[in-house]
């Protein structure tokens, strides 16, 4: 059909105009036509992404709370005491702490297991590949919420399937969503868990990339796997890992379902996430404050990711 | 994070085959080989143990499933607890809502996203780079920001536990536009041009050229969206208030959450019943939910 197409005309035909007049109308007429496709898009998106992201800017330096929506006048400007407020809260402090935790430790290890399966899907199995690929892709398009009964019911201090296990080989298990000790590192690894598929297919598709006659002329010389694991994989790796870092930093740090379903934040606050106390604070209505802790999250992921582009990005 | 996915030749996932072995590595090799199919076997048990311990246990009772040392395939296996799961939850109605949701979302972003994908690829009018890069630049902003102006603007709106307050938010998303974007950029101006030449218009074009050409990524868009707006939480949960609008995962989270530890056996049974529609659409559609996550990294 291409070939067919445009073979039939000549490639390319720009009608010059003769008279300027005719050129504006043109020009017109082209950016009608242009904006036209857009504005659909661009209306949605001005109604119910871009405004709402202004307004919480807004609101961020105001009082407002959900009893004031019906009467907007008795709303104050505070210039940045919602954020001396969100810096001085020790809830609020507690929350960041546990979500740097959460992808200093989260991050790093959902990137090593989806890389480990990666390579190790790319060497072996071709016949039956398929079926481990949707294995370990599963978790990541499954719905949260069933994810968390049934892991709520592994995790369970009684009669969870790991502590049952445990059982079996004479070890008490702690209570794993119970004890401030172990209630985030749980959901670290449910969150690798989860999410190392998606590192995972990025990986295989990067790995792909990578020609295979330079592992073979590695080989000739004499490599092992792990030299030519650092020495070729790795760096030829270098972009997808950039991509993988910061599209899996980004959704670490707005964690919150995870907590949310699994343990409501607790035991003693200790899975509470930024997001997840910027919820609560939304839920008491205290809508100023909720839009500055948002919005001091948005820097934080802003920073984060601007770091890792400098950090990560390929060396010329 | 710009990579293209060309129409005429998608980019192969399948990897190839292992080269050839130098003959002195073969032992080695071997060796190699049976700990790297060990260990994936294990991955594999690890990865989908959950979900398999889940259909099992749906079909245990709640004093099996609570027994130590725990059992792994049920005693003796009942439906009871779908059948009182049924019983209890109006299962029907969150399937529908959760479907028509679903279904508007995905019928909104892929219309949208290609019409502003082609005007993007294609088309030049005043605006169109800062257009891109801000709706680029929203993709960083996280989703609690807009949740708040979200929910009183639709509450404003009188739409709060209806299905157009479930559907209006995510009618386009950045990303939808993003993908077809790129996508539409590796289709030849050539071709777009000759049916210029030839007295179409654009809205000719778009639809009878672009879009049949757009089949592999107006796929994957759609089973990326479908399966990002059936598994959405927060928003539902917070703008459904009544039963009669619950999607399918805040009635099993909220039946979960009001059950705790008492009944898990039904909550096993509700979980399966929420999973199950995703992992039919997801096998059938394996190759396009991958080559999406692998081209732009998007759910």
């Amino acid at each position: 059909m291409t070939a067919e197409l445009s073979g039939s005309a000549p490639a390319v035909t720009p009608l010059v105009p003769l008279v300027p007049q005719r050129n504006r109308r043109r020009a017109w007429k082209q950016a009608l036509i242009g904006w036209s496709f857009a504005f659909p898009f661009v209306a949605l998106f001005i109604v119910f992404l871009a405004g709402p992201i202004l307004v919480s800017f807004i609101t961020s330096f105001t009082d407002l709370r959900s009893t004031d929506i019906r009467s907007p006048f008795g709303v104050n400007f505070v210039g940045f005491d919602n954020y001396v407020d969100v810096f001085t809260d020790p809830t609020f402090r507690k929350a960041a702490v546990n979500t740097a935790v959460f992808v200093l430790f989260g991050v790093p290890l959902t990137m090593v297991l989806g890389l480990l399966a990666a390579v190790a899907l790319n060497q072996g199995v071709v016949k039956i590949r398929k079926v481990f690929r949707l294995g370990f892709f599963l978790p990541y398009v499954t719905s949260i919420v069933a994810i968390a009964v049934v892991w709520r019911l592994l995790l369970g201090t009684d009669a969870g399937l790991v502590n049952g296990l445990l059982d079996l080989v004479g070890i008490e298990g702690p209570g794993w969503l119970t004890d401030t000790t172990y209630s985030l590192p749980s959901l670290i690894v449910m969150a690798a868990w989860r999410n190392l598929g998606f590192s995972m297919i990025v990986f295989l598709a990067g790995l792909q990339a990578i020609p295979t006659d330079m592992y073979e002329a590695a080989s000739v010389d004499g490599a092992t796997s792990w030299q030519a694991f650092r020495r070729i994989t790795v760096p030829l790796l270098r972009p997808t890992l950039l991509f993988v870092s910061v599209i899996t930093s980004i959704g670490y740090l707005q964690f919150f379902e995870e907590p949310f379903v699994m343990t409501q934040g607790g035991p003693l606050d200790s899975t509470l996430s930024v997001s997840f106390h910027a919820f609560n604070q939304f839920s008491f209505g205290n809508y100023g404050y909720t839009a500055a802790v948002s919005y001091v999250l948005f820097l934080a992921i802003a920073i984060f990711a601007f770091a890792q582009f400098k950090l990560l990005r390929p060396k010329t | 994070m710009t990579t293209t996915t060309a129409p005429a030749t998608p980019p192969a996932v399948e990897p190839d085959p292992v080269p050839p072995v130098p003959s002195g590595q073969v032992g080695h090799r071997r060796r190699h080989g049976l700990l790297l199919h060990v260990g994936l076997i294990v991955g594999l048990l690890l990865m989908v143990g959950p979900f398999v311990w889940m259909i099992l246990g749906s079909f245990k009772t709640t004093g099996e499933l609570r027994r130590i040392p725990p059992t792994f395939i049920p005693e003796d296996p009942t439906t009871g607890n779908y059948r009182e799961l049924f019983d209890r939850l109006d299962f029907p109605r969150y399937f529908f809502n959760s479907t028509v949701v679903a279904l508007a979302v995905t019928a909104g972003n892929l219309l949208f996203g290609s019409m502003l994908g082609y005007a993007l690829a294609k088309l030049e009018f005043p605006g169109k780079r800062v257009l891109f890069v801000l709706m680029l630049a929203t993709m960083m902003v996280p989703a609690i920001v807009t949740f708040m102006p979200l929910f009183v603007l639709v509450s404003n709106l009188g739409l709060a536990n209806t299905h157009l307050g479930l559907i209006l938010p995510f009618l386009v998303g950045a990303l939808g536009a993003f993908l077809m974007r790129q996508f539409i950029s590796t289709i030849p101006d050539e071709l777009l041009d000759a049916a210029r030449i030839d007295g179409a218009g654009e809205y000719t074009i778009f639809f009878r050229i672009v879009l049949p050409l757009c089949g592999p990524a107006l796929a994957t868009l759609a089973i990326l969206t479908f399966l990002g707006s059936w598994n959405a939480f927060l928003w539902p949960l917070v703008v459904a208030s009544t039963e009669d609008m619950y999607t399918l995962p805040v009635a099993i989270a909220l039946f979960a959450i009001g059950q705790q530890e008492t009944n898990v056996a039904l909550q096993m049974a509700g979980s399966v019943v929420v999973v199950l529609p995703v992992v039919i659409l997801f096998v059938a559609m394996q190759k396009y939910v991958i080559q999406g996550v692998a081209s732009t990294g998007i759910k």
